[in-house]
């Protein structure tokens, strides 16, 4: 197959079930006890500062252990298996003090390990084809908010300093052979903004152009994202992506998740996608949700129609993805609300106006 | 405009715009942003449902002032909650703004003025950054005049935007153009037509597609004569609505009602909207000349409406609160029909039906209704006599709509939000029963059920209040009563009424009711039998979600009471020189004067008591409450005039000061008595104590602390008696309005007394009025029953101490409030380290604690604590029990 066949061949598959993303990879890698040689490889020896740590950087220096992980996801059941490139942007990996060229890198080798471990699996089980999703994550800088408590107009970063980092992520990442994007995690609307903007412009410009997923992130019990939107407010600052698939992730456990997910259900016009942590982290910052509770949580969700794709965040394990699979094998998965003709336009809060 | 046009019309906020404001240009211009970005929170404060941002000044740098203002008012949630249009006539001031919003925006504007490929590209930039756009109507050939350029324009610019940049339809604002009439030039005349005809064309043409406008043009030949250019602006919403004009940059403040337009003005101004005759200007101009220099919508000297018929003329006195002729005018009625009631039912109810419906739409305000009923009480006071006569003769007659008893319920004395709700009912047809203050549950029932009374409306406003309603509930479900329960006032809420109300009945529905304006369509709704079902289903959904979301999760996790004082603040005892009270022992003071206390008044909670929002003085020019606001406030200060010269209230304050020192909660006095305080028991992660009141006393060596009670004075309830009695429920209320604002002007007064002369540890301090009221001096006097120490029972010990009842006359009811209502009270701290805080929600072992201090068991500590229990008492009691 090549990619606008798999392209087709996935929105097919999210019509007849529920589609299954995988899970956690910093569980994962922690569990492999890696060192500082391991993270560094040959290409990063002697580099400045400490790489452990930079889960992304084993794109690079242990691919052999990104594609172990593909694998074991793909052999679980998820469908879709995400890069290893959750903070490669420039902005993030200046912590590690990598350079642009590196951090293209990881993307592009990122984005062909889960192609080639995608294809490898297409082949082994051809009606259950296997997708590949480029993980784009949000920055340590947000947009919207100030990082000095005196001057609340003070921005760390500028929107064209995060539009060009994830330009540059997501150039590479579609040139590695990604068959969609994941925006994920998002705590800040205005750099998940940016994010779409780059590549809106990029398929403007001529790029190959590929289904977007987008997944924001609620923080707390508030309800809101952390720059302090509402889910709906949240789904009308990014409807104009057109997104393959709206969402969120991370934060929270299932049960705390869902009212979340059932207020985007009635409101999208697209696919519903959820992919919550273990729980809550207990006081040693573990998870200790089993594969069992989880999958119990979300396959309720996907039975009550709520939901189209389910996957997992922090603290799940290949374990946690084959049973939320079986959990929701044969379930038929939701229709997509009616697109609306309203305008539909937000603050932290939503406005519509009929048309 | 109808109510259903005005429903569905977005007004825009303009006051963030630097060509449309000097005040807010000169702000920016001045980089004062603090100051312009609290213009931008009173516009959403004051409903504005988005805010244009315009920094088209040429002394600007426009994409700096455009990055820093959004920048700023991002950091506001209060303002940052509603979408915002980025303004501006330059591409890179409107992307600068783009890149400082994560909501959805609106763009205003683009346009093809300058080609079809700058106007894709635009436009593709503005689809990228998710926003919405206004397209002008303006190609290369000029700005659009007549409207088959309009129509040609927008439907191009449509087709290139939804065919071409896939741009969707209902993103789509197209500003057709509003231009000046009446402009002496011929070619202008059509101008509105044009406009009018254009964006009906438009809206069919380009389905999804929004209209919008800039109102204030079409009557720029006008300018400096603000009751014309008022009514023009209504005439032409009146009819650009209907044709599909959704949206507009509009001053809200300066549209009359379309029905209240002097009719030969509205005729005129019609005449040259609608472009109906060749003179339209010419006769415009010459009647524009008499109104030139009104303010208001109706000229106090302006007599013509007695011109009308007399059912006109009584509508009119409703609407205008105008009482000067109504008894002439009822009794003209009452000659024409045969019998009196004809006149209540005929012209009286007509007339407030009208002012119901303004009410309703948000056309009039609370005092204006309040007023409406003081005309309709006197005419009705009028005809009296001859329906009692009627009455010998043949039998009453009822002409209720329904009835409603309400009352304030027992423990609790306030009923200025009762009295309100009270009469904007009766304003509708209903028949009030009002019960008044104090009132037992038991008799509240036994009235209900032996008048037949349609629906229960109970009102309190201490904490207390609220477990007798859900007794009054419960009573009513053991009684199985059907009639609707509602529950209102300041303590209320609905999150209250879900959790705790709501459950313990199940034969009569119970809706919370947040504020008179809600309470009349609440009313109707129940009383109809095809609305009520829908209202108890929806009402009952929502608590159902309010109570689901309480559920939701465990409480936030405490200390235990052990850690929090482990945590309590701690003060540099050693150091700090304790300043030691002029005298010791309890003081009266009876002789203050109304004028010095007048001065302490803080107004703007005044203007809340009339559910009018906003800050004083800025509340009397607000563009959207202002009108009713300066009305009250001249009616107002005609009331302080008498008030003050006639010395209506003898406010009398009671001081007192003793030795004490703090023993882990508590403060011991050296009289014996004991103050039990609160402490914090949240978790704070930013290194802040966990305060209780205790702190801010020595622990040992000498130390004190004071006490103080003030009152208006028992006389306030007397007056108002007096008016209501009158059937003015208007001064009424503002009599206890203005009790409740002299009690706390009180407080202020002995509090600045006692930190320069009684206490005397700030001899020197000078402050404004502002200062006061924004606490920055040195001190505090928290209140039992306040935040800070939000247990009742403790008002008890300070009121035995001060001997307050026998000294000023003020008595504590069963639940502890404060008889008579307009009455202040609470402790004085001198520390400069002491400082106002909420306790918040405490733990059982706290609890356990305080009963344990205070003699009582668990269940009567529960009892007064419950509003800041953090654990369901009765949750915990039946695991104990498995």
């Amino acid at each position: 197959m090549n990619r606008t066949e798999r392209i087709a061949a996935l929105k097919a598959a999210a019509k007849e079930r529920i589609l299954i993303l995988d899970g956690s990879w910093g569980v994962m890698i922690q569990r492999r006890g890696l060192d500082e040689a391991d993270f560094l490889g040959d290409r990063f020896i002697g580099h400045e500062g400490q790489m452990k740590g930079n889960n992304d950087i084993l794109c690079l220096t242990r691919p052999d252990i990104v594609t172990d992980l593909h694998n074991a996801y793909f052999e679980a059941g998820a469908d879709i298996s995400e890069t290893n490139t959750f903070s490669a942007t420039t902005i993030a990996q200046d912590d590690y003090k990598l350079d642009a060229d590196a951090v293209r890198d990881i993307n592009l080798e990122g984005a062909k390990l889960a192609r080639a471990a995608a294809d490898a699996w297409t082949a082994k089980t051809p009606d259950k084809p296997r997708f590949a999703a480029g993980s784009i994550g949000p920055l340590n800088k947000m947009l919207s908010m100030s990082s000095n408590v005196n001057d609340p107009g003070h921005r760390a970063v500028t929107f064209d300093e995060v539009y060009d980092a994830y330009r540059m992520q997501v150039q590479a990442l579609n040139e590695g052979g990604v068959d969609l994007y994941l925006i994920e995690t998002i705590t800040d609307t205005l750099n998940c903004k940016a994010a779409i903007k780059a590549i809106m412009d990029l398929e403007a410009e001529g790029m190959d152009k590929l289904p977007i997923w987008i997944s924001g992130t609620i923080t707390d019990r508030s309800g809101r994202t952390l720059s302090g939107q509402t889910v709906e407010a949240f789904w009308n600052s990014v409807r104009h992506a057109k997104p393959f698939a709206i969402g969120f992730n991370c934060a929270l456990g299932a049960d705390l998740m869902r009212p979340h997910i059932a207020s985007l259900s009635r409101i999208a016009d697209t696919l519903v996608a959820a992919y919550p942590n273990a729980g809550l982290p207990n006081e040693m910052g573990q998870y200790d949700e089993t594969p069992e509770e989880t999958s119990n949580s979300v396959g309720s969700w996907a039975k009550d129609g709520i939901v189209n794709i389910l996957g997992g965040c922090c603290g799940t394990t290949p374990e946690h993805i084959a049973a939320i699979a079986k959990a929701v094998d044969g379930v038929k998965p939701r229709d997509p609300v009616p697109t609306s003709h309203d305008m539909r336009l937000s603050g932290l809060e939503p406005f519509v106006l009929a048309s | 405009m109808t109510s259903k046009a005005s429903s569905s019309f977005v007004n825009i906020g303009e006051r963030t715009n630097v060509t449309g404001s000097a005040v807010f240009r000169k702000m920016v211009t001045a980089g004062d942003y603090p100051a312009a970005v609290e213009v931008a929170r009173n516009q959403v404060e004051n409903g504005a449902q988005i805010i244009d941002v315009n920094m088209d000044e040429g002394m600007l740098d426009g994409v700096e002032a455009m990055r820093t203002f959004l920048n700023l008012i991002a950091a506001e949630p209060d303002i940052a909650r509603v979408p915002v249009m980025i303004d501006s006539s330059k591409w890179e001031v409107i992307e600068a703004g783009l890149k400082c919003v994560q909501g959805k925006a609106i763009v205003n504007s683009i346009s093809m003025k300058e080609g079809e490929d700058a106007f894709r590209k635009n436009a593709r930039a503005c689809l990228s950054y998710g926003a919405a756009v206004v397209v002008m109507a303006f190609d290369e050939a000029g700005q659009a005049d007549t409207a088959a350029r309009k129509i040609e324009i927008c439907q191009r610019a449509y087709k290139i935007l939804t065919e071409e940049v896939g741009f969707p339809p209902e993103d789509i604002i197209f500003d057709p153009n509003v231009f000046a009439v009446a402009t002496g030039i011929e070619e202008h005349n059509n101008y509105a037509v044009d406009f009018i005809e254009a964006a009906k064309v438009i809206r069919e043409t380009c389905p999804g597609c929004h209209i919008s406008g800039g109102l204030s043009n079409v009557s720029f030949s006008f300018r400096g004569n603000e009751p014309v250019r008022r009514a023009m602006h209504s005439v032409f919403l009146y009819y650009a609505i209907p044709a599909g004009m959704d949206m507009g940059i509009v001053n809200a403040g300066q549209l009359d009602i379309y029905d209240d337009i002097e009719p030969e003005l509205r005729e005129r101004v019609e005449d040259v909207i609608l472009n109906r005759r060749a003179d339209a200007t010419e006769r415009l101009v010459d009647l524009a000349e008499s109104f030139r220099g009104q303010k208001g919508k109706v000229q106090e000297k302006d007599t013509r409406w007695r011109e009308a018929s007399v059912a006109k003329r009584i509508e009119h006195s409703l609407v205008h609160g105008i009482t000067e002729f109504i008894e002439v005018d009822t009794e003209e009625a009452r000659q024409s029909v045969e019998r009196p009631l004809h006149v209540i039912e005929g012209p009286l109810m007509d007339g407030m039906n009208v002012v119901g419906d303004l009410f309703g739409s948000g056309k009039m305000f609370l005092p204006q209704v309040v007023k409406s009923a003081r005309v309709m009480k006197a005419a009705v006071a009028y005809l009296e006599p001859f329906l009692e006569e009627e009455k010998v003769r043949l039998g009453t007659v009822d002409v209720s709509n329904g009835k409603v008893l309400m009352a304030t319920v027992k423990g609790d004395v306030h009923d200025i939000g009762k009295n309100i709700v009270g009469v904007v009912l009766a304003c509708n047809g209903y028949e009030i029963i009002d019960l008044g203050v104090m009132v037992a549950a038991e008799k509240i029932l036994d009235t209900a059920i032996e008048l037949n009374v349609d629906i229960i409306g109970l009102s309190g406003l201490i904490t207390p209040s609220l477990d007798e309603m859900v007794y009054v509930a419960s009573e009513m479900q053991r009684r199985g009563m059907t009639q609707p329960l509602m529950i209102g006032g300041a303590t209320t809420s609905p999150a209250h009424t879900a959790v705790k109300v709501d459950p313990v009945i199940k034969c009569a529905p119970v809706i919370h009711v947040s504020d008179a304006s809600r309470a009349v369509g609440i009313v109707s709704s129940l009383l109809n039998a095809e609305d009520k079902p829908a209202l108890v289903a929806q009402t009952q959904a929502r608590y159902q979600r309010l109570r689901e979301s309480r559920k939701d999760g465990p409480p936030k996790p405490r200390l235990p009471i052990a850690e929090a004082r482990a945590a309590a603040l701690k003060l540099d005892w050693d150091t700090y020189e304790r300043p030691v009270p002029t005298y010791s022992g309890v003081r009266t003071f009876d002789d203050i004067d109304l004028a010095t206390l007048a001065r302490y008044i803080d107004w703007t909670p005044y203007f809340a008591a009339w559910d009018l929002a906003g800050k004083y003085p800025a509340i009397l020019t607000d563009k959207i409450v202002g009108e009713a606001a300066s009305g009250l406030w001249r009616d107002t200060e005609v009331m302080m005039q008498r008030l003050v010269g006639e010395a209506w209230f003898r406010p009398k304050a009671v001081v007192g000061f003793w030795r004490a020192n703090s023993r882990v909660d508590d403060i011991l006095l050296e009289t014996g008595d004991t103050f039990h305080t609160l402490r914090q028991q949240m978790v704070k992660d930013n290194e802040r104590a966990n305060f209780a009141l205790s702190d801010f006393i020595a622990p040992e060596g000498e130390d004190w602390i004071g006490g103080f009670c003030v009152t208006s004075g028992p006389e306030v309830e007397a007056i108002a008696a007096d008016f209501a009695a009158k059937g003015d429920d208007y001064s009424s209320i503002m009599v206890k309005a203005l009790a409740d604002r002299f009690a706390e002007a009180t407080a202020e007064y002995m509090h600045e007394r006692v930190r320069r002369e009684l206490w005397a540890y700030a001899p020197d301090e000078a402050l404004q009025a502002s200062d006061l009221i924004g606490e920055k001096y040195r001190g505090i006097r928290p209140a039992p029953g306040y935040p800070s120490q939000p247990e009742h029972t403790e008002k008890e010990t300070l009121f035995r101490l001060l001997e307050v009842e026998n000294r000023i006359g003020v008595s504590l009811t069963s639940s502890f409030a404060m008889t008579p209502a307009s009455s202040v009270s609470g402790m004085y701290f001198a520390h400069p380290g002491s400082v106002y805080f909420a306790v918040g929600r405490i733990e059982r072992d706290q609890v356990e604690d305080y009963a344990g201090r205070k003699g009582w068991d668990m269940r009567t500590a529960e009892r007064w604590l419950s509003p800041i229990l953090n654990y369901d008492p009765f949750a915990v009691k039946s695991d104990a029990g498995a």
